[in-house]
Protein backbone atom coordinates (compact mmCIF):
# COMPACT_ATOMS: atom_id res chain seq x y z
CA UNK A 1 0.00 0.00 0.00
CA UNK A 2 1.66 3.63 -1.01
CA UNK A 3 0.57 4.57 2.72
CA UNK A 4 -1.41 4.69 5.51
CA UNK A 5 -3.01 8.17 5.44
CA UNK A 6 -5.44 8.06 3.63
CA UNK A 7 -7.22 5.29 5.29
CA UNK A 8 -8.04 7.13 8.35
CA UNK A 9 -10.49 9.39 5.89
CA UNK A 10 -12.92 6.80 6.47
CA UNK A 11 -12.61 6.85 10.28
CA UNK A 12 -13.89 10.23 10.57
CA UNK A 13 -17.19 9.83 8.40
CA UNK A 14 -17.68 6.53 10.24
CA UNK A 15 -19.03 4.70 7.15
CA UNK A 16 -17.69 1.58 6.02
CA UNK A 17 -17.06 1.20 2.24
CA UNK A 18 -17.86 -1.94 0.22
CA UNK A 19 -15.16 -4.19 0.05
CA UNK A 20 -13.42 -4.44 -3.51
CA UNK A 21 -12.80 -8.26 -3.78
CA UNK A 22 -13.16 -8.96 -8.05
CA UNK A 23 -9.46 -9.10 -8.40
CA UNK A 24 -9.08 -11.25 -5.85
CA UNK A 25 -11.30 -14.31 -6.58
CA UNK A 26 -9.82 -13.35 -9.67
CA UNK A 27 -6.59 -14.48 -8.77
CA UNK A 28 -7.83 -17.30 -6.93
CA UNK A 29 -9.53 -18.62 -9.80
CA UNK A 30 -5.74 -18.19 -11.65
CA UNK A 31 -4.10 -20.17 -9.09
CA UNK A 32 -7.21 -23.27 -9.51
CA UNK A 33 -6.76 -23.45 -12.96
CA UNK A 34 -3.17 -23.26 -13.18
CA UNK A 35 -3.08 -26.04 -10.60
CA UNK A 36 -5.78 -28.23 -12.56
CA UNK A 37 -3.57 -27.72 -15.74
CA UNK A 38 -0.46 -29.05 -13.54
CA UNK A 39 -2.75 -31.94 -12.47
CA UNK A 40 -3.46 -32.74 -16.71
CA UNK A 41 -0.16 -32.84 -17.31
CA UNK A 42 1.04 -34.61 -14.65
CA UNK A 43 -1.83 -37.72 -15.43
CA UNK A 44 -1.57 -37.54 -19.09
CA UNK A 45 1.86 -36.89 -20.15
CA UNK A 46 5.13 -38.96 -19.39
CA UNK A 47 7.83 -37.46 -16.95
CA UNK A 48 10.53 -35.81 -19.11
CA UNK A 49 12.84 -32.68 -19.68
CA UNK A 50 9.61 -31.32 -21.23
CA UNK A 51 6.82 -31.88 -18.76
CA UNK A 52 9.55 -30.78 -16.14
CA UNK A 53 9.53 -27.70 -18.01
CA UNK A 54 5.67 -27.01 -18.24
CA UNK A 55 5.66 -27.87 -14.71
CA UNK A 56 8.36 -25.39 -13.80
CA UNK A 57 7.16 -22.24 -16.14
CA UNK A 58 2.94 -23.01 -14.54
CA UNK A 59 5.04 -22.52 -11.37
CA UNK A 60 6.21 -19.24 -12.08
CA UNK A 61 3.14 -18.24 -13.19
CA UNK A 62 1.44 -19.08 -9.92
CA UNK A 63 4.28 -18.20 -7.91
CA UNK A 64 3.96 -14.49 -9.53
CA UNK A 65 0.38 -13.90 -9.01
CA UNK A 66 1.03 -14.32 -5.58
CA UNK A 67 3.61 -12.39 -5.34
CA UNK A 68 2.21 -9.29 -7.57
CA UNK A 69 -1.48 -9.70 -6.48
CA UNK A 70 -2.00 -11.23 -2.60
CA UNK A 71 1.51 -9.78 -1.47
CA UNK A 72 0.55 -6.27 -3.53
CA UNK A 73 4.28 -6.22 -4.99
CA UNK A 74 3.15 -5.32 -8.34
CA UNK A 75 1.34 -2.02 -6.67
CA UNK A 76 4.83 -1.21 -4.67
CA UNK A 77 7.14 1.63 -5.47
CA UNK A 78 9.45 0.53 -8.73
CA UNK A 79 12.58 0.66 -5.89
CA UNK A 80 10.81 -2.00 -3.85
CA UNK A 81 9.87 -4.28 -6.45
CA UNK A 82 13.55 -4.25 -7.69
CA UNK A 83 15.08 -4.78 -4.28
CA UNK A 84 13.14 -7.93 -3.92
CA UNK A 85 13.81 -9.59 -7.49
CA UNK A 86 17.35 -8.54 -7.91
CA UNK A 87 18.63 -10.66 -4.90
CA UNK A 88 16.29 -13.74 -5.93
CA UNK A 89 18.35 -14.00 -9.19
CA UNK A 90 21.55 -14.96 -6.52
CA UNK A 91 18.92 -18.38 -6.51
CA UNK A 92 19.32 -19.07 -10.10
CA UNK A 93 22.94 -18.36 -10.39
CA UNK A 94 23.00 -21.35 -7.66
CA UNK A 95 21.18 -23.40 -9.42
CA UNK A 96 23.21 -22.75 -12.99
CA UNK A 97 26.20 -23.15 -10.93
CA UNK A 98 25.45 -26.54 -9.67
CA UNK A 99 24.22 -27.63 -12.99
CA UNK A 100 28.03 -26.53 -14.60
CA UNK A 101 29.83 -27.93 -10.75
CA UNK A 102 27.63 -30.01 -9.23
CA UNK A 103 28.61 -33.39 -10.59
CA UNK A 104 32.15 -32.65 -8.87
CA UNK A 105 30.26 -31.18 -5.79
CA UNK A 106 28.00 -33.94 -5.64
CA UNK A 107 30.83 -36.79 -5.89
CA UNK A 108 32.50 -35.20 -3.03
CA UNK A 109 29.66 -34.70 -1.22
CA UNK A 110 28.80 -38.47 -1.32
CA UNK A 111 31.84 -39.64 -0.88
CA UNK A 112 32.95 -37.95 2.38
CA UNK A 113 29.58 -39.98 3.82
CA UNK A 114 30.63 -43.21 2.31
CA UNK B 1 -5.00 8.86 15.96
CA UNK B 2 -4.15 7.68 19.12
CA UNK B 3 -0.54 9.57 19.06
CA UNK B 4 1.26 10.59 22.43
CA UNK B 5 2.74 13.82 23.21
CA UNK B 6 5.67 14.35 20.93
CA UNK B 7 8.34 16.69 22.65
CA UNK B 8 10.44 17.16 19.71
CA UNK B 9 9.20 18.07 16.54
CA UNK B 10 10.43 15.27 13.88
CA UNK B 11 12.64 15.85 11.46
CA UNK B 12 11.45 15.78 7.94
CA UNK B 13 14.54 16.85 5.92
CA UNK B 14 15.39 14.54 2.67
CA UNK B 15 18.99 13.19 4.52
CA UNK B 16 17.00 13.58 8.08
CA UNK B 17 15.17 10.08 7.40
CA UNK B 18 11.88 12.44 6.38
CA UNK B 19 12.05 11.08 2.67
CA UNK B 20 10.64 7.35 2.41
CA UNK B 21 11.19 6.24 -1.05
CA UNK B 22 9.44 3.40 -0.97
CA UNK B 23 6.24 4.23 0.68
CA UNK B 24 6.53 1.81 2.61
CA UNK B 25 6.59 1.31 6.59
CA UNK B 26 9.80 0.39 8.23
CA UNK B 27 7.94 -3.13 9.53
CA UNK B 28 6.57 -3.86 6.24
CA UNK B 29 10.15 -3.29 4.37
CA UNK B 30 11.56 -5.83 7.41
CA UNK B 31 9.08 -8.54 6.88
CA UNK B 32 9.88 -8.28 3.05
CA UNK B 33 13.28 -8.76 3.73
CA UNK B 34 13.12 -11.75 6.06
CA UNK B 35 10.99 -13.37 3.67
CA UNK B 36 13.86 -12.65 0.66
CA UNK B 37 16.14 -14.55 3.21
CA UNK B 38 13.50 -16.93 3.69
CA UNK B 39 13.46 -17.92 0.28
CA UNK B 40 17.43 -18.33 0.11
CA UNK B 41 16.74 -21.42 2.63
CA UNK B 42 14.38 -22.99 0.72
CA UNK B 43 15.91 -22.48 -2.66
CA UNK B 44 18.48 -24.09 -0.92
CA UNK B 45 16.63 -26.66 0.72
CA UNK B 46 15.40 -27.38 -3.02
CA UNK B 47 18.23 -27.10 -4.54
CA UNK B 48 19.21 -29.91 -2.50
CA UNK B 49 16.69 -31.95 -3.42
CA UNK B 50 17.59 -31.99 -6.91
CA UNK B 51 21.44 -32.35 -6.55
CA UNK B 52 19.88 -35.90 -4.42
CA UNK B 53 17.66 -36.66 -6.76
CA UNK B 54 20.15 -36.42 -10.10
CA UNK B 55 22.72 -38.56 -8.21
CA UNK B 56 20.35 -41.53 -8.06
CA UNK B 57 18.81 -43.23 -11.27
CA UNK B 58 14.93 -42.89 -12.17
CA UNK B 59 13.47 -46.11 -12.40
CA UNK B 60 13.58 -46.11 -16.12
CA UNK B 61 17.31 -45.57 -15.79
CA UNK B 62 17.67 -47.94 -13.50
CA UNK B 63 15.68 -50.87 -16.04
CA UNK B 64 17.88 -50.29 -19.03
CA UNK B 65 21.26 -51.13 -17.14
CA UNK B 66 19.55 -54.70 -16.42
CA UNK B 67 19.57 -57.43 -18.84
CA UNK B 68 15.91 -57.79 -20.76
CA UNK B 69 15.27 -60.48 -18.60
CA UNK B 70 15.50 -59.35 -15.24
CA UNK B 71 14.29 -55.95 -16.07
CA UNK B 72 10.76 -55.09 -14.28
CA UNK B 73 7.51 -53.91 -16.23
CA UNK B 74 5.91 -52.70 -13.23
CA UNK B 75 7.64 -49.80 -10.71
CA UNK B 76 8.65 -51.51 -7.54
CA UNK B 77 10.05 -49.28 -4.19
CA UNK B 78 13.94 -50.01 -4.10
CA UNK B 79 17.16 -48.32 -2.89
CA UNK B 80 18.14 -48.77 -6.10
CA UNK B 81 16.30 -45.66 -7.67
CA UNK B 82 14.93 -42.35 -7.21
CA UNK B 83 11.22 -43.68 -5.93
CA UNK B 84 8.22 -41.88 -8.40
CA UNK B 85 6.22 -39.33 -6.10
CA UNK B 86 2.81 -40.51 -7.70
CA UNK B 87 3.01 -44.13 -6.30
CA UNK B 88 4.51 -43.18 -2.99
CA UNK B 89 1.59 -40.31 -2.50
CA UNK B 90 -1.42 -42.54 -3.08
CA UNK B 91 -3.27 -42.53 0.08
CA UNK B 92 -6.39 -40.82 1.36
CA UNK B 93 -8.10 -41.40 4.48
CA UNK B 94 -10.83 -43.41 5.02
CA UNK B 95 -9.92 -44.86 1.98
CA UNK B 96 -7.43 -47.51 3.05
CA UNK B 97 -5.78 -49.52 -0.15
CA UNK B 98 -7.25 -47.10 -2.61
CA UNK B 99 -5.16 -45.76 -5.23
CA UNK B 100 -5.28 -42.25 -5.49
CA UNK B 101 -2.18 -40.67 -6.55
CA UNK B 102 -1.66 -37.21 -5.66
CA UNK B 103 -5.43 -36.63 -4.06
CA UNK B 104 -4.60 -35.73 -0.97
CA UNK B 105 -2.09 -33.23 -2.04
CA UNK B 106 -4.08 -31.89 -4.11
CA UNK B 107 -6.59 -31.16 -1.33
CA UNK B 108 -3.93 -29.46 1.04
CA UNK B 109 -3.09 -27.27 -2.38
CA UNK B 110 -6.18 -26.20 -2.22
CA UNK B 111 -6.81 -25.45 1.49
CA UNK B 112 -3.61 -23.41 1.47
CA UNK B 113 -4.53 -21.32 -1.83
CA UNK B 114 -7.90 -20.86 -0.33
CA UNK B 115 -6.43 -19.57 3.60
CA UNK B 116 -4.54 -17.22 1.39
CA UNK B 117 -7.63 -15.64 -0.63
CA UNK B 118 -8.90 -15.27 3.29
CA UNK B 119 -6.13 -13.61 4.41
CA UNK B 120 -6.11 -11.19 1.59
CA UNK B 121 -10.09 -10.83 2.87
CA UNK B 122 -8.71 -10.03 6.08
CA UNK B 123 -6.24 -7.57 4.47
CA UNK B 124 -8.21 -5.50 2.20
CA UNK B 125 -11.20 -5.40 5.47
CA UNK B 126 -8.49 -3.72 7.36
CA UNK B 127 -7.88 -1.13 4.50
CA UNK B 128 -11.64 -0.11 4.94
CA UNK B 129 -11.52 -0.18 8.58
CA UNK B 130 -13.98 -3.21 8.81
CA UNK B 131 -13.20 -4.35 12.48
CA UNK B 132 -16.19 -7.48 11.42
CA UNK B 133 -14.88 -8.10 8.27
CA UNK B 134 -11.51 -8.27 9.36
CA UNK B 135 -12.29 -10.66 12.31
CA UNK B 136 -14.15 -13.02 10.26
CA UNK B 137 -11.74 -13.58 7.69
CA UNK B 138 -9.15 -13.90 9.86
CA UNK B 139 -10.89 -16.31 12.16
CA UNK B 140 -11.09 -18.85 8.47
CA UNK B 141 -7.71 -18.20 7.42
CA UNK B 142 -6.69 -19.83 10.77
CA UNK B 143 -9.41 -22.57 10.27
CA UNK B 144 -8.06 -23.35 6.52
CA UNK B 145 -4.19 -23.03 8.32
CA UNK B 146 -4.95 -25.50 11.04
CA UNK B 147 -6.94 -28.04 8.30
CA UNK B 148 -3.38 -27.84 6.62
CA UNK B 149 -1.34 -28.82 9.51
CA UNK B 150 -4.02 -31.46 10.26
CA UNK B 151 -3.51 -33.02 6.76
CA UNK B 152 -0.09 -32.69 7.09
CA UNK B 153 0.13 -34.73 10.03
CA UNK B 154 -2.07 -37.49 9.21
CA UNK B 155 0.60 -37.02 6.05
CA UNK B 156 3.57 -37.96 8.09
CA UNK B 157 1.74 -40.37 10.10
CA UNK B 158 1.13 -42.26 7.32
CA UNK B 159 4.49 -42.18 5.63
CA UNK B 160 6.60 -43.71 8.84
CA UNK B 161 4.30 -46.24 9.27
CA UNK B 162 3.97 -47.47 5.82
CA UNK B 163 1.41 -49.89 4.36
CA UNK B 164 1.34 -53.19 4.44
CA UNK B 165 3.56 -53.84 1.00
CA UNK B 166 6.45 -52.69 2.39
CA UNK B 167 9.86 -53.27 1.16
CA UNK B 168 11.46 -56.75 0.96
CA UNK B 169 15.73 -56.44 2.09
CA UNK B 170 18.38 -58.43 -0.22
CA UNK B 171 18.48 -60.63 3.50
CA UNK B 172 15.09 -61.08 3.05
CA UNK B 173 13.73 -59.03 5.97
CA UNK B 174 10.91 -56.37 5.60
CA UNK B 175 10.81 -52.99 6.55
CA UNK B 176 7.47 -50.91 6.96
CA UNK B 177 7.22 -47.11 6.31
CA UNK B 178 10.22 -44.49 6.64
CA UNK B 179 12.36 -42.60 8.99
CA UNK B 180 15.47 -40.81 8.86
CA UNK B 181 17.26 -44.09 8.07
CA UNK B 182 15.55 -46.60 6.45
CA UNK B 183 12.84 -46.32 3.97
CA UNK B 184 10.35 -48.29 2.10
CA UNK B 185 9.91 -45.83 -0.54
CA UNK B 186 13.35 -45.85 -1.47
CA UNK B 187 16.83 -44.39 -1.44
CA UNK B 188 16.85 -43.25 3.14
CA UNK B 189 17.26 -39.79 1.70
CA UNK B 190 13.91 -39.52 0.12
CA UNK B 191 12.35 -40.27 3.05
CA UNK B 192 15.20 -37.21 4.93
CA UNK B 193 14.68 -34.91 2.60
CA UNK B 194 10.26 -35.01 2.74
CA UNK B 195 11.15 -34.84 6.49
CA UNK B 196 13.37 -31.72 6.11
CA UNK B 197 11.52 -29.85 3.60
CA UNK B 198 7.73 -30.10 4.55
CA UNK B 199 8.98 -30.65 8.44
CA UNK B 200 9.91 -26.72 8.02
CA UNK B 201 7.57 -25.67 5.70
CA UNK B 202 4.65 -27.28 8.44
CA UNK B 203 6.94 -25.22 11.20
CA UNK B 204 6.08 -21.79 8.75
CA UNK B 205 2.33 -22.83 8.77
CA UNK B 206 2.35 -23.39 12.57
CA UNK B 207 3.99 -19.74 13.72
CA UNK B 208 1.54 -18.04 10.79
CA UNK B 209 -1.17 -19.96 12.82
CA UNK B 210 0.15 -18.83 16.11
CA UNK B 211 0.65 -14.61 14.46
CA UNK B 212 -2.58 -15.53 13.24
CA UNK B 213 -4.08 -15.90 16.85
CA UNK B 214 -2.52 -13.39 18.24
CA UNK B 215 -3.46 -10.36 15.51
CA UNK B 216 -7.30 -11.76 15.95
CA UNK B 217 -7.00 -11.65 19.58
CA UNK B 218 -5.74 -7.87 19.30
CA UNK B 219 -8.51 -7.49 16.44
CA UNK B 220 -11.25 -8.31 18.88
CA UNK B 221 -9.66 -6.28 21.70
CA UNK B 222 -9.72 -2.95 18.91
CA UNK B 223 -6.08 -2.40 19.41
CA UNK B 224 -5.72 -2.17 15.94
CA UNK B 225 -8.68 -0.32 15.59
CA UNK B 226 -7.11 2.61 18.11
CA UNK B 227 -4.73 2.97 16.46
CA UNK B 228 -6.06 3.86 13.48
CA UNK B 229 -4.41 0.78 10.54
CA UNK B 230 -4.58 -2.89 10.54
CA UNK B 231 -1.38 -2.58 9.19
CA UNK B 232 0.13 -5.60 11.39
CA UNK B 233 -2.78 -7.71 9.59
CA UNK B 234 -1.24 -6.94 6.51
CA UNK B 235 2.56 -7.42 7.58
CA UNK B 236 1.68 -11.14 9.43
CA UNK B 237 -0.29 -11.48 5.56
CA UNK B 238 2.76 -11.08 3.81
CA UNK B 239 3.72 -13.37 5.83
CA UNK B 240 0.57 -16.10 5.61
CA UNK B 241 1.12 -15.48 1.22
CA UNK B 242 5.40 -16.53 1.59
CA UNK B 243 4.51 -19.91 3.44
CA UNK B 244 1.80 -20.32 0.40
CA UNK B 245 4.37 -19.15 -2.53
CA UNK B 246 6.89 -21.81 -0.93
CA UNK B 247 4.24 -24.47 -0.46
CA UNK B 248 3.61 -24.01 -4.55
CA UNK B 249 7.25 -24.81 -5.05
CA UNK B 250 7.08 -27.78 -3.25
CA UNK B 251 4.53 -28.98 -4.52
CA UNK B 252 6.14 -28.81 -8.19
CA UNK B 253 9.23 -30.07 -7.01
CA UNK B 254 8.63 -32.55 -4.45
CA UNK B 255 5.68 -34.10 -5.73
CA UNK B 256 4.93 -33.12 -9.15
CA UNK B 257 8.53 -33.24 -10.90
Amino acid sequence: MASHSHHNEFEHTGEIPKPQTKIIWKTFVILCVVTAIEFAFAFMMDAGTLRNTIFILLTIVKAFYIVAEFMHLKHEVKGLIWSILIPSVLLIWLLVALLVEGTFYGESVFNYFQ
Amino acid sequence: MSQTTTFEQPKTGTWDGGNEPFKASYGKLMMWFFLLSDAFTFGAFLTTYGLARHRHRSFEEAQALLPEAQRLQEFEFSTQWWPIPEKVFNAFPGFHGVDWPLAFVALMTMILILSSVTMVLAVEAGHRMDKKDVQKWLLWTILFGSMFLGCQAWEWTHFIAGDETGMTLADGSKIYGANLIVNQYGPPLFADLFFFITGFHGTHVLSGVVLLILIFINTVNGVYHRRGHYEMVEKVGLYWHFVDLVWVFVFTFFYLV
